[in-house]
Order: structure tokens, then C-alpha cells, then sequence
């Protein structure tokens, strides 16, 4: 237990992404001033979109699409960010 | 807050994305030679927690909700630098995959969250962690209030860039803007002070990994 601390980290991340379905739908902050002040519509498309809104593509299920969406950017930032920290402390240590 | 495309004029994306690139390149020289054995899970965790963490939206008034951003959680747990590559991993992944902040909008958005909101909290904390002689109470206290802070000051720096694009009148951008992320910093502070004491209480020892 004492050694794998991260895991319990990680676990509980992935535990958050099982509840985001329930989040709040309402603009956030940035998006409901644009939206009262009527420049919401200077955002332009996206060049190119795969995740669009946190959900994953080709699902009919609107809450398994944002899950599997979720899961795949945690984990993708945390192998990320966990390789480059280990690129980082490999290249002084060796 | 992360700011679309269409919003930014072209120069305020030109200058905010010089400053990213500038930071991240300092934050990668002043980590690289600390790393340790604990900070990579930890860097690893909190890129992953934040990232989930930020997909839970919460209402507040008015029709709008927020969300948690984390950068004081990360600078008060790695220290800022650490954690301007954390934010920075995180909004790059957002904004790449997920369409969640637009790409010449990226250097902004990093600016905003990634710089602003981590220094901020940071120096906050460290001022109010050591004016109390770092009680607990005085750890929590400061991480607090830092992140309260961290988020105010992100959204003044994003009405800002929004006013010099010539989206938004200045002073309307700023009242609006700090308005909503005055009620939103406090769900940042509650949810960061949580994670801190859920952290102390647990594996105390975990408070103790600063890089930089």
C-alpha cells in the first residue's frame, strides 16, 4: 500500500470521469459572457475535431461516449506527463 | 475559461503563445535536473486528476457552471515550475483532442491557466503558509486562498486579452468576467483545500515533494 500511493491517485481520477456524465451542461464562465454579450458567434469551428465535448465518436450513448471520452484523456495525461517526468529524471540520474 | 478561436486578435495570440513557449522552455530547464523518484507518479497523477477534475462541471448563479482548474492544488504539491508543464500537458491534450480551447487560442489559454493561475497561488501560499509558521492551518489557509486568487486573476488576464482582441469593451469584460470567476474561485478553493487534507491526513509525507 505504502508504495503505491499513485495508483489510489489515479484510481480516484478515473473515478471522477465515471461521475462526469452528471456534470453541469450550463455555459461555463467565458462561454455565457460571450453568449449575453453576443460575440459567441466569432468562435470559429475547430480545423479538425476527435474528441469533440469530451465524447468519444460513433457512440449512441451519450454518457458511454463521455466516459470513454474522459478515460481516454486521463489516461493519455498521465502516461504523458508520467514519461516525460521519467524522461527527465532518467536523463540526470544515468 | 479556455478561450475559442475567433476570440483573440492576431497579435494577442502571437504575444501570449511567445510567452508560453518562454515559460514552458523555462520550466523544463529548472525541472529537469530534480526530478525524483516520487515526482514522476505525482506529476503523472495530478495531470490525470486535474484533467478529470476539470470535466466536472458545477453549477453557480445565473445559468453558468465551472469548473475545478487545479493549478494551486499542483504548485502547492511540485511547486510552480512543475507544475507549468502539468497545466501546459493538460491544455494541449484538451485543445488537441478534445476541442476544449482552441489551438491559436493555445499560448493564451497557457498563459491564463498554466502561468498566471500557478504563480499567483503559489506566492499566496508560500506568504501565507509562512506568515503563520506553516500550521497545518496555515498550509491549508494559504492553498485556499491562493486558489481563490488563481482563478480571479486567470479570467481578469483572459478579459483582458478579450478587450486588446477588441472582442469586449474593457470594462465590461472585467466585471463580467471577475464577477462569475469570483463564485467560481470558491468552489477552487473548497476543492483544493479537500484534496490537501485528504493528502495530509492520509500520506502527509506526500506535501513534501517541491521541485521547483
Amino acid at each position: 500500500m505504502k508504495s503505491k500511493w499513485w495508483i489510489t491517485g489515479l484510481a480516484i481520477a478515473l473515478l471522477l470521469v465515471v461521475l462526469s456524465p452528471v456534470a453541469s451542461k450550463l455555459p461555463d464562465g467565458l462561454d455565457r459572457f460571450a453568449e449575453d454579450h453576443n460575440f459567441v458567434d466569432k468562435a470559429g469551428e475547430p480545423a479538425f475535431t476527435l474528441v469533440p465535448d469530451y465524447t468519444f465518436p460513433g457512440i449512441d450513448n451519450e454518457a458511454t461516449a463521455i466516459i470513454l471520452g474522459g478515460l481516454l484523456g486521463t489516461l493519455l495525461l498521465f502516461g504523458v506527463v508520467f514519461g516525460l517526468a521519467n524522461w527527465m529524471k532518467s536523463k540526470h540520474e544515468a | 475559461m479556455h478561450i475559442p478561436d475567433g476570440f483573440l486578435s492576431g497579435p494577442v495570440a502571437v504575444a501570449t503563445g511567445a510567452v508560453a513557449v518562454a515559460a514552458i522552455a523555462v520550466a523544463v530547464k529548472e525541472t529537469n535536473t530534480k526530478m525524483g523518484e516520487k515526482q514522476v507518479p505525482m506529476m503523472g497523477v495530478l495531470a490525470a486528476f486535474i484533467f478529470a477534475a476539470q470535466m466536472l462541471n458545477f453549477p453557480v448563479a445565473g445559468g453558468t457552471s465551472g469548473h475545478f482548474l487545479g493549478a494551486a492544488l499542483a504548485a502547492v504539491l511540485l511547486g510552480p515550475w512543475a507544475t507549468v508543464l502539468i497545466m501546459s500537458s493538460v491544455l494541449v491534450v484538451q485543445s488537441l483532442i478534445f476541442q476544449d480551447g482552441g489551438l491559436l487560442a493555445l499560448g493564451a489559454n497557457i498563459t491564463n491557466m498554466g502561468i498566471i493561475a500557478v504563480f499567483s497561488s503559489y506566492y499566496i501560499y508560500k506568504g501565507i503558509d509562512a506568515l503563520f509558521r506553516h500550521t497545518k492551518a496555515a498550509t491549508l489557509a494559504g492553498a485556499g486562498i491562493g486558489a481563490w486568487f488563481s482563478v480571479v486573476l486567470a479570467s481578469l488576464a483572459c478579459a483582458a486579452e478579450l478587450s486588446i482582441s477588441g472582442t469586449s469593451p474593457w470594462a465590461l469584460a472585467i466585471a463580467a468576467m471577475g464577477g462569475v470567476y469570483m463564485l467560481i474561485g470558491v468552489g477552487e478553493g473548497l476543492i483544493t483545500v479537500a484534496v490537501l487534507s485528504l493528502i495530509m491526513a492520509t500520506r502527509a509525507d506526500l506535501l513534501k515533494l517541491q521541485v521547483v
